[in-house]
């Protein structure tokens, strides 16, 4: 088994979520980070699915999905040829002895400070899943009181877009 | 995009404006916008039931001269009915239901059809869009209950999207792989004051199916194709839904491959020709199964490798290169790799072969298989199909059913429930033609035979139309009979009456001890410790139900009886007719693979292996 990263261009409808989580689910793929938001063009959303299958699976799962009627297109992103990020929020319990440290971990992994209180800091960072886990490893004995994280959003190096053609095409049948 | 690449088909509406056809613009509910689409679209037969949500449709429908509507008794009878409907005549099915169970009662038939791959429409009343998500009266989120059993489907809440949606449900089940596509509109936006255009642009930039194959490909299906030593060609529903008939012919007959035809291909190359082997699968013909396992090259065409086809995968057709020609890429390597993969419709891919392949002939490059036919012929001879006479002077279902066959002959349409009954009309009739065997095969749904009979009696009535059904099937939806019965539907119904749920009796007698757990349907209580007798209370008494129902009721319990039974049957044409005939319900369907085993223990008759000299290779 192994990761991928699906980018997939839909049709900005209702529905359109559920359809695809639901086509992972009966045909039996699990999502491991979902992410979903708009693009440049208001009429296309743009969804960041990472799968962990091996490669004839990944291949029915791209060919099921592309059956869907509003996906437009799929785009597989090369981890090597892709910047792939997540988001995390984590309170992390603080005092004045602890607090200082805590401060230092978030500058060395150039995360910000979002909020403070007296007994916790609250801590933004983005990053690849790596750079995120070696943060909140460092965070973890000084207890981590709550954690939000992002699904990973990801785009190809370069100057080429996945959105080009497809928007074209969209444009054409407008 | 909006020009697909889709080359027209049998049910393609085209709905793209045309430069010399001015686009009508009117002012009119949404309920006149949706029959007026639907008009447009070239729908001339619906199946449906009214109810509350869906009422303002069924108003303006009154006035429709182009559309007509047949009242059904139950949505599923509307279901299977455009199914059959499609199936007969190419074009879109449509069935229309009210909201909640108006609209659950199509389940099984869009479940059915998205299986079978049979262009459908299913149109559905809602409740008003305010009200939805409040589980108000009759709410069922029927978009999210199909979703994984349609193509698409739609929710329109604003009555001014009604002819676009229209037009694109209909092109969208008609093309590429077809399939069933719901639209379930709010009953305010039916209501609601709109404005009707047509022709409309359908906007479907994420719907592209692929209808040219890959010219290199051809050429390398076409090399495989003339080295083989051992080729079948395994053919599937996709050569019929392309309209490919002709040019599997040709092509056949070009190379003298030989063909099998899978349960949903009967009819796309006609039974009786030389080169064909029967039917592959759980309860195929020797000859058919055992030539995709020894076979060298598995020419394969708008087929899936469905489990009852292969049979335990890892061993289905060991020896065999696969060229993989289908409409839907995701079918192409799903159950087996293919070597060769062509994406396109079966009927471009067809005619592209066939050029490719005598261009390999010109080259001085034929494939020469007479050894292989030496042996496909030996198996035919030695394993044909055959039955196990019945005990005397009882009917055999398999007797009734070729009679059937040989007396109405490969003009008539013959639609047949799921079971026994099912198995062995696939295998004792005679298909000569396209569009005259229907039956639900993915699915398997029991109860298809009597509306779906119903559906294509309805949309080709020049036809003889015949449900092959069980006594099972026919008591799950044999009120269909009254809609017939008065809409001049004549069709003729065959129960196969063993009293058992035959199929599932089979598996007990063989997998089971015998021991018939409900599966006997006919059988009683004891009355004042007086046990009924053991042919069977005789409850329901076909012949009265369907005398009931507006029929002609008829009944065979003796062979000698059974030619003019039959022509009798054929000879009523002005009312649906009904003949009860009783058969012995011992008979099993054979050959047999039984369930997750090889193909290679295909059993001809019980315990009877066939010999093919395995040992000698």
């Amino acid at each position: 088994m192994s990761k991928h990263t699906l980018s997939v261009l839909v049709e900005n409808k209702p529905g359109v979520l559920a359809r695809i989580a639901a086509l992972f689910s009966r045909r039996g793929f699990n999502i491991d980070s979902l992410a979903v938001g708009p693009t440049e063009h208001p009429d296309i959303s743009r969804m960041t699915i990472v799968v962990n299958v091996e490669d004839l699976p990944l291949e029915q799962v791209t060919k099921q999905l592309n059956k869907l009627i509003n996906v437009i297109k799929i785009v597989e992103l090369d981890q090597s040829a892709a910047i792939q990020r997540e988001l995390v929020l984590v309170k992390v319990r603080a005092d004045n002895e602890t607090r200082s440290q805590i401060v230092e971990i978030v500058q060395l992994f150039r995360a910000k400070t979002v909020d403070v209180s007296p007994d916790a800091v609250t801590i933004e960072a983005t990053g690849s899943s790596d750079k995120l886990e070696a943060m909140l490893k460092m965070l973890e004995p000084y207890g981590i009181k709550e954690l939000v994280q992002s699904g990973l959003v990801a785009i190809g190096r370069g100057a080429r877009s996945i959105t080009d053609r497809s928007l074209r095409a969209l444009d054409r049948s407008a | 995009m909006t020009e697909h690449t889709a080359s027209p088909r049998r049910g393609d509406h085209p709905a793209a404006p045309s430069a010399d056809a001015p686009q009508v613009v009117e002012t009119m509910t949404g309920a006149q916008s949706l029959v007026r689409s639907l008009e447009a679209v070239g729908a001339d037969t619906i199946f449906g039931i009214p109810g509350g949500a869906i009422l303002p449709a069924y108003d303006p429908l009154m006035d429709s001269v182009k559309v007509r509507h047949i009242l059904v008794r139950h949505e599923q009878g509307a279901g299977h009915a455009a199914t059959g409907y499609a199936q007969a005549t190419g074009k879109v099915g449509v069935c229309m239901a009210t909201s909640g169970p108006g609209a659950t009662n199509l389940v099984t038939p869009i479940a059915d059809a998205y299986m079978d791959s049979v262009p459908m429409v299913a149109i559905t009343g809602q409740v008003s869009s305010k009200a939805i998500g409040t589980d108000a009266f009759q709410e069922a989120d029927i978009c999210g209950i199909t979703m994984p059993i349609t193509k698409h489907n739609f929710l329109v809440t604003d009555p001014a999207e009604i002819p676009q949606v229209i037009a694109e449900a209909f092109h969208i089940a008609a093309t590429g792989r077809p399939g069933p596509v719901l639209v379930d509109i709010a009953k305010d936006a039916l209501q609601a004051t709109t404005t009707f255009r047509w022709p409309v642009e359908t906007s479907l930039p994420g719907y592209r199916p692929v209808t040219k194959p890959h010219a290199k490909q051809i050429r390398e299906a076409a090399k495989l194709l003339v080295n083989a030593k051992k080729p079948v060609l395994y053919v599937g529903g996709g050569v019929l839904k392309a309209n490919a008939t002709a040019e599997l012919r040709i092509l056949a007959e070009l190379t003298g491959a030989p063909v099998v035809t899978t349960l949903m291909a009967l009819g796309a190359f006609p039974d009786s020709h030389p080169q064909h082997l029967g039917m592959p699968g759980m309860h195929g013909s020797v000859p058919a199964v055992t030539a995709l396992q020894k076979a060298d090259l598995l020419f394969t065409l708008g087929a899936r490798f469905d489990d009852r086809v292969t049979g335990k995968l890892d061993s289905f057709a060991p020896f065999a290169k696969v060229v993989h020609a289908d409409i839907d890429p995701a079918e192409i390597g799903k159950n087996r790799p293919a070597d060769v993969p062509i994406v396109g419709d079966a009927r471009e891919v067809l005619a592209d072969l066939i050029v490719a392949v005598q261009a390999e002939h010109e080259a001085g490059r034929k494939g020469d298989y007479t050894d292989w036919w030496v042996k496909l012929n030996e198996w035919k001879k030695t394993y044909p199909l055959g039955y196990e006479p019945a005990p005397a002077g009882e009917l055999s279902p398999q007797q009734v059913i070729q009679r059937i066959g040989e007396l109405v002959g490969p003009d008539a349409i013959y639609a047949a429930g799921v079971g026994q009954h099912q198995m062995w009309a696939s295998q004792f009739i005679s298909y000569e033609k396209p569009a005259t065997w229907l039956n639900s095969g993915g699915a398997g749904t029991m109860g298809y035979a009597v509306p779906a009979a119903m559906g294509a009696k309805a949309g080709v009535p020049d036809s003889v139309v015949w449900a092959i059904d069980g006594d099972g099937c026919f008591q799950m939806t044999n009120q269909e009979l009254v809609t017939c019965a008065l809409n001049n539907i004549p069709i003729k119904v065959a129960v196969i009456n063993n009293g058992s749920l035959g199929m599932v009796r089979q598996w007990q007698t063989l997998f089971y001890n015998q021991r018939y757990s409900n599966t006997v349907l006919h059988a009683g209580p004891e009355h004042d410790g007086v046990a009924p007798p053991p042919q069977g209370t005789r409850i329901p008494d076909f012949v009265l139900l369907s005398e009931a129902m507006g029929c002609v009721g008829l009944r065979c319990e003796r062979p000698e009886d059974l030619d003019a039974v039959i022509k009798q049957a054929m000879e009523i044409n002005d009312r649906p007719v009904v003949v009860d005939f009783i058969v012995h319900q011992d008979a099993m369907v054979w050959p047999m693979v039984a369930a997750g085993t090889s193909n290679d223990e295909i059993l001809f008759a019980r315990d009877v292996r066939p010999d093919f000299g395995d040992d000698l290779d």
